[in-house]
């Protein structure tokens, strides 16, 4: 007999009361609490290790998944329950990765069987973490332009050129990559989508230090790499809709930064760093004011997310609007961050102190500056809208 | 619950829209305007829509209405914001009935089935301020025999110049800002020493300043208990806001499909000013503004009817929202229409002058956005 809604809920609740760690239900209060798998994972903590053991398990952590690929086979109604549920108790995500947001989507979609069967496992038991190589020095907003050549040798290409902004590459495993297959047609037509890993010989990184002092980003080179040709996913010549179908995916995941943090809400946070006046209410009241729209457009974004996610399962979603997503989530997370140093005041300002936890608050604004810019910035997205969307001449 | 319309909520939406369409064109109001007519909505329109069953929306089966709900009652008014419509609708069908459904059997036996017939015109009278503040009541509810005396005055009553009777929001204890020791009484418009000034807003609509002198009434219109109106007040209010969060929204909605209209028709330096890229964005911005605001109503009026406890919340979050995204597009729709949005003879300004009056009725952005922090406690 099917299982209702409601029974479901009640399951999932009971089964991440018994199984989500307490530690695992704290706020994420740093990078280490970000578990992002891999072959040389190491974790923060036992907690953190049985979480991911045991969501893998079940196959919640990509439970919308087929279960033959590691998910647990849920609808759409029921992951969105179990993500209720989740946030409702403050779990925090057992695995991230750009496997889960971007490769996986794009290979159940464009993906051989075999490619499904050996990647889409791996990723959702988080044992191989991906690297994205998409933008260019020359290729940043016109990402067509990309230039990293991939040479036919028969059964395999020879791949020769530079990435920029590669997330995590020097951590990565493996990476999907643009690559131009074909240099005598147009721009689109020419890219194809390849996977290989990144111990292969001719592979290099180079972390690029931030103004945050981080390095989440590396350059990557690529010197006669070699790929096998059953790493081509799509047809060759087709990697750009695959490019495409990813992106979208990216831009939601990126539009979604701010939703999937389990953090108190802004104005409490500012709360405890600014104090009350004697009426309950923030003791700064400009800053209280900024803090109250926010939490409005907040909210109103939050249910945009959500009414997208409903229109996408009923097939009535407007594909483009991940840009609007993007747009919208990329600015609001920035300016979440300005107003969390605003009340955070000279705290907020210290770089290495312990009490700071090593400049976390300073460090996370000045990484929030590149959400606008990376996945492609506000003003691309506003040209995608204005085009696919508003159908402006011109655009 | 999916953030969707139902099959039969696509329906209502469409019907309410041909209706409008043929029925209510912005140059109706237009004509009410010039004509300096009395009554503000046309008596022949709101007739039709007594046949359509727009009155009887919210009012419950059992006393003749339809017993739908928040997310049908906001699809027609989405619809009148478009058409720029004047009617009782939002007063009377949306407000008060919201209020009459917390009334004694009697009271409601009394006044719902000629409201949902649209025979019988009620509204809120609760402002006392130019700024919303629902729960600063002086007007003074004394007891009085079996009865009360009702001493002081209201404003920013809508449609109070047409309406039969007012549901009158009056302090019968406590301090002034008190939410305790508020109560509701329905008021007939010819009850002794009610004195109702016609006041035609700049939107071309008439609201009302009332005042009450000595104003004897029965201990049967009282609404709620003695004291404990404010829950009955939260309900006609939250009714009211969501409402003109709808309203706002279709509003935006036209204002935005007509700027984009002439944004591809319109030419200067010999291109299309579409074409240009300063406005490209800003239209598109625009766009992901109001689809904000239509996300956060729907849930708003899903709330409602659910009864959820979040439900008031919710509810700011959309009257918010839908208030700065509606002044925005009007905005944006004024300046980028140039020279041509300044004229009367253009329609886009109606549509600003509509805009700043819902963004004031029952709250605006900023009271909104307050609300909502002294709810999450800060």
């Amino acid at each position: 007999m099917a299982q209702t809604i409601a029974e479901f809920r009640a399951e999932a609740r009971a089964w991440l009361q018994a199984n989500c760690p307490p530690k695992m239900r704290q706020p994420m209060s740093s990078e280490d609490d970000v578990c992002w798998g891999g072959r040389h994972i190491v974790f923060s903590s036992d907690a953190q290790r049985q979480w991911l053991q045991r969501m893998a398990e079940r196959g919640w952590t990509v439970p919308a998944w087929p279960r033959e690929y590691g998910g647990a086979g849920l609808s759409g109604e029921e992951a969105k329950v179990l993500a209720q549920e989740m946030r409702a108790l403050g779990c925090r995500p057992p695995l991230q990765s750009f496997g889960i947001w971007m490769l996986g989507p794009a290979l159940l979609k464009f993906g051989s069987e075999a490619q499904k069967l050996e990647h889409l496992p791996k990723i959702a038991r988080g044992e191989i973490r991906w690297c994205q190589g998409y933008s260019e020095p020359n290729a940043g907003s016109d990402l067509a332009a990309l230039a990293t050549r991939a040479d036919d040798h028969g059964d395999h290409f020879i791949v020769n050129g530079q990435k920029i902004w590669t997330s995590y590459a020097d951590k990565a495993d493996w990476i999907f990559c643009l690559v131009r297959t074909d240099t005598a047609v147009k721009k689109h037509t020419g890219i194809s989508f390849v996977l290989f890993d990144m111990a292969t010989p001719g592979v290099s990184t180079k972390p690029i230090l931030l103004i945050s002092g981080k390095s989440p980003f590396c350059e990557t080179f690529f010197d006669n790499v070699r790929v096998e040709k059953h790493n081509l996913v799509g047809s060759a010549g087709g990697g750009w809709d695959v490019a495409k179908y990813l992106l979208t995916h990216e831009r939601e995941m990126i539009g979604s930064i701010g939703d999937r943090a389990v953090a108190k809400p802004l104005g409490q946070q500012a709360a405890a760093l600014v104090g009350l006046d004697a009426q309950g209410r923030l003791a700064d009241a400009l800053l209280r004011a900024k803090i109250a729209e926010f939490e409005v457009d907040e909210a109103a974004f939050r249910l945009t997310l959500e009414r997208f996610a409903d229109q996408a399962k009923a097939g009535q979603a407007e594909p483009a609007f991940s840009s609007a997503l993007k747009y919208y989530g990329a600015e609001l997370n920035k300016r979440r961050h300005e107003l969390l140093m605003a009340a955070g005041g000279s705290d907020a300002l210290e770089w290495d102190s312990e009490g700071s936890r090593h400049g976390f608050a300073a460090r996370t604004w000045l990484r929030t500056k590149g959400n606008s810019i990376e996945g492609g910035t506000s003003e691309v997205q506003l040209n995608v809208i204005a085009k696919r969307i508003l159908e402006l001449p011109g655009a | 619950m999916a953030l969707l319309l139902t099959e039969e909520q696509t329906l209502l939406r469409d019907s309410a829209h041909s209706f409008l369409a043929a029925n209510a064109p912005v140059s109706a109001l237009r004509k009410l305007r010039d004509t300096h007519d009395d009554t503000g909505f046309s008596r022949p329109l709101w007739r039709d829509f007594a046949e359509m069953g727009f009155p009887a929306m919210l009012v419950p089966e059992a006393h003749g209405g339809l017993g739908l709900g928040h997310v049908e009652a906001g699809l027609v008014m989405q619809e009148i914001g478009r058409h720029l419509c004047a009617s009782p609708l939002w007063a009377s069908a949306i407000v008060a009935a919201s209020a009459l459904r917390h009334g004694s059997a009697a009271l409601q036996a009394a006044w719902l089935p000629a409201l949902a017939r649209g025979e019988r015109l009620l509204t809120l009278a609760v402002d006392e301020r130019s700024k919303h503040a629902p729960q600063h009541i002086t007007l003074r509810a004394t007891a009085h025999g079996d009865g009360w005396l009702l001493q002081g005055a209201k404003c920013f009553v809508v449609d109070g110049h047409a309406a039969d009777a007012l549901i009158v929001a009056a302090r019968s204890s406590g301090p002034v800002d008190d939410a305790d020791g508020i109560t509701l009484f329905v008021v007939a418009r010819d009850a002794p020493g009610v004195q109702i000034e016609r006041v035609a807003m700049l939107d071309a609509r008439p609201t009302a300043r009332i005042s009450f002198t000595h104003t004897a009434v029965a201990a049967d219109a009282l609404l709620g208990s003695v004291g404990g109106g404010a829950p009955v007040l939260q309900a006609a209010l939250d009714a009211g806001r969501a409402a003109a969060a709808a309203e706002l929204l279709g509003l935006a909605d036209e204002v935005f499909a007509r700027t984009v209209a002439y944004l591809k028709e319109r030419r200067q330096f010999g291109r299309l000013i579409g074409e240009f890229q300063g406005l490209q964005h800003r239209a598109a911005a625009l766009y992901v503004d109001i689809e904000l605001a239509r996300a956060a109503l729907l849930k708003a009026q899903q709330s409602l009817d659910a009864n959820d406890a979040g439900a008031s919340n919710a509810v700011s979050v959309a009257k918010a929202r839908a208030g700065t995204s509606a002044t925005l597009a009007v905005q944006e729709g004024v300046q980028m229409h140039g020279g041509m949005g300044m004229t009367d003879e253009f329609d886009i300004g109606l549509f600003m002058k509509r805009a700043r009056v819902l963004q004031e009725l029952f709250g605006d952005s900023a009271f909104h956005a307050d609300a909502l922090a002294r709810a999450r406690g800060y």
